[in-house]
């Protein structure tokens, strides 16, 4: 995959818009390229789900959905009988999608607020505050961003089940919900930039430093704070080992876990692929409504802080 | 989602505090001690509760016996000595190193590609947010769209390469296939997600030195070696790390495609344990495991600490 831009100098530079040179050619194919391989499986995702999961054999090349009927939907969603269901390949298995996204709602917005109203306090006491062991305590939150998560799960999920959160929302929650490394340092850098003479003007107006906080540094800040929040939106909807680990009860079950179980529920001869299908996009649909909405604030937050 | 997504650089860090500004900051200091404290209490409840307590637990029912359900049972080294021992355990190591080596190497070659086409090419935001749609989908997802289209019976991938002339390949179902595949199917998520991060490195590259190279009739391909590489060494190196790290837990698409299978081909190390703990309920020996790609991991963070250390200047 080496795409070279062969740019040969010029000596007219007027020369240069009216025919794109070799390389540029090149480079948009390449990109394109890129594009495509990154959009067909979405594209194949609708195609199979629109498609009638009987029929889909019948034609496994075809670039237009098989046999074209919304069934798949239908019986994802419970309107379809059972009868309907199996005509068209499903295997009659029920999936309670209203419930799991619900509860994916439930669980992905709780641990949302939490992490970035505590991490916006906590950010602020890092950015800001002067504190005897500040920098003793940021180094601690450091590691435990190293520390990976299948670590602390194990002796979590004993927590869970010792204080009976097991197959509950708080058990799904809390782990995330007062802390996550990220939203710390992510709002601390963005507080750090802040200029203090703000700060220093509304303290010798004799504000309090909660005041200053609420009143200042919160408002003035609803820019990354809206990022941080739709990228923990976005993480919390997507997480699966957790959830999966004190959450597999069918009252508490969030999608990505539906879905899952709904996979290991199909025959493994003849899967219902269009039902998987239906139920994946249906399950990835909030997230890409909210990426459409939000591209350009993901898209502009990925990056680094402070490589020079 | 393993890996971390960090903040862009703030564009100025604060000023140096005046002299008054200094005598001001002592006199509020005890009032900022106990607002910071209570600032930082929740974090520091959710730390201590879920990252630091879990942690010394972990390490500590590594020389247990556990079952979960009868209190563990203290039996020193066993657990370590029995790892070594463990064919099992090797060979998820094995199969976990090889995942990531295939991984690592085709996601950074490609996001390298990638993000050198988006910054010389055209910098939309329309293309940079197309190819990272794949990251934000859930794992759980992206495995059952792949796994439908690596189908060795209709899938449309085999129904190409028969149609191309070729024969069918079991891409979940062959054991020397399986982890390439997942390997990949991993690659197709995480490349525009790297590629960005890299673009955002590409981007702290001034322009003059590309306008200057060009004046002395450089090409693309030449400034790509002589620019481009040695000044984005660094940030490449961060990518490494944060994205190895985070291949090295990988679990979500082993768990919904192949279980592990087809005979331990795609046992990867956190499959294994979650295995071990919630399958055998051996919580014991799975801690044992984990403590081990604890270390490994550390060792990757440690390393990215020596990389990164010029930047700790945040850290005042």
């Amino acid at each position: 995959m080496t795409t070279q831009l062969e740019t040969p100098r010029r000596t007219r530079p007027s020369a240069r818009r009216a025919r794109p040179s070799l390389g540029k050619v090149l480079a948009w194919t390449a990109l394109i390229g890129f594009v495509l391989v990154t959009l067909f499986p979405f594209y194949w995702m609708l195609r199979t789900a629109l498609s009638n999961g009987a029929a889909l054999a019948t034609d496994p090349g075809s670039l237009a959905p098989v046999d074209f009927t919304w069934g798949a939907f239908e019986r994802v969603l419970g309107i379809a009988t059972t009868g309907e269901a199996q005509a068209e390949g499903g295997s009659g298995a029920s999936l309670d999608f209203w419930g799991y996204l619900l509860n994916s709602v439930i669980v992905a917005t709780s641990i949302t607020l939490g992490q970035v109203f505590f991490g916006a306090l906590a950010a602020y006491a890092f950015a800001r505050l002067q504190w005897p062991g500040r920098n003793g305590v940021f180094f601690l939150f450091l590691l435990a961003l190293m520390v990976p998560p299948i670590f602390t799960q194990l002796p979590n999920f004993l927590l869970m089940r010792d204080l009976g959160l097991v197959n509950t929302y708080a058990g799904i929650i809390l782990p995330f919900f007062f802390m996550t490394p990220f939203a710390i340092f992510f709002l601390r850098q963005f507080f750090l930039g802040i200029s203090s003479e703000i700060e220093e003007a509304a303290r010798l107006d004799g504000a309090s430093n909660l005041r200053i906080f609420f009143r200042i540094i919160l408002p003035m800040s609803t820019g990354p704070l809206a990022t941080l929040a739709i990228l923990q939106y976005i993480q919390a909807w997507n997480e699966y080992f957790w959830p999966l680990l004190v959450g597999s009860d069918n009252s508490v079950r969030v999608l990505t876990v539906a879905l899952g179980v709904f996979r290991s529920q199909t025959p493994q001869g003849a899967p219902d692929w269009a039902g998987l299908m239906a139920a994946a996009l249906l399950a990835a649909l909030p997230i890409l409504i909210l990426f459409v909405i939000f591209s350009r604030k993901i898209v502009n937050s990925i990056g680094f802080s402070g490589i020079k | 989602m393993a890996t971390v997504l960090l903040p862009e650089a703030t564009p100025s860090t604060p000023a140096q505090p005046t002299a008054s500004a200094r005598s001001n900051r002592r006199r509020a200091t005890r009032r900022q001690t106990w607002t910071a404290l209570a600032f930082i209490a929740p974090s520091l409840l959710g730390f201590v509760v879920f990252y630091f307590w879990p942690t010394l637990r972990g390490i500590y029912l590594s020389f247990t016996d556990f079952d979960v359900f009868t209190d563990p049972v203290w039996v020193g080294l066993d657990n370590y000595t029995r790892l070594f021992g463990d064919e099992t355990f090797w060979n998820s190591a094995r199969v976990t190193v090889q995942y990531v080596l295939i991984n690592i190497t085709l996601q950074t070659i490609l996001a390298l590609a990638l993000a050198v086409l988006i910054h010389r090419v055209t910098q939309s935001t329309f293309l940079r947010s197309v190819v990272v749609a794949p990251y934000l989908v859930a794992n759980v997802v992206v495995a059952l769209v792949w796994f439908w289209m690596l189908d060795y019976q209709i899938g449309i991938v085999n129904q190409g390469i028969e149609w191309l002339g070729g024969n069918a390949i079991a891409f979940f179902g062959d054991e020397s296939w399986a982890i390439p595949t997942i390997a990949l199917v991993n690659t197709w998520r995480h490349v525009g997600y790297t590629a960005l991060l890299i673009f955002a490195g590409l981007q702290m590259i001034p322009k003059e030195v590309y306008e200057a190279a060009r004046t002395e009739g450089a090409n693309e391909w030449k400034m790509f070696w002589k620019i481009t590489v040695p000044l984005l060494r660094p940030v490449l190196a961060l990518v490494l790390v944060i994205t190895m790290i985070g291949s090295f837990q990988v679990f979500d698409t082993v768990a919904v495609t192949t279980s592990g299978g087809p005979a331990d081909a795609t046992r990867v190390v956190q499959y294994y344990i979650f295995d071990l703990a919630f399958q055998r309920l051996d919580f014991g020996y799975a801690s044992a495991v984990s403590v081990m790609l604890l270390l490994v991991l550390a060792v990757i963070a440690f390393i990215q600490l020596r990389l990164t250390r010029a930047n700790e200047s945040d850290l005042n």
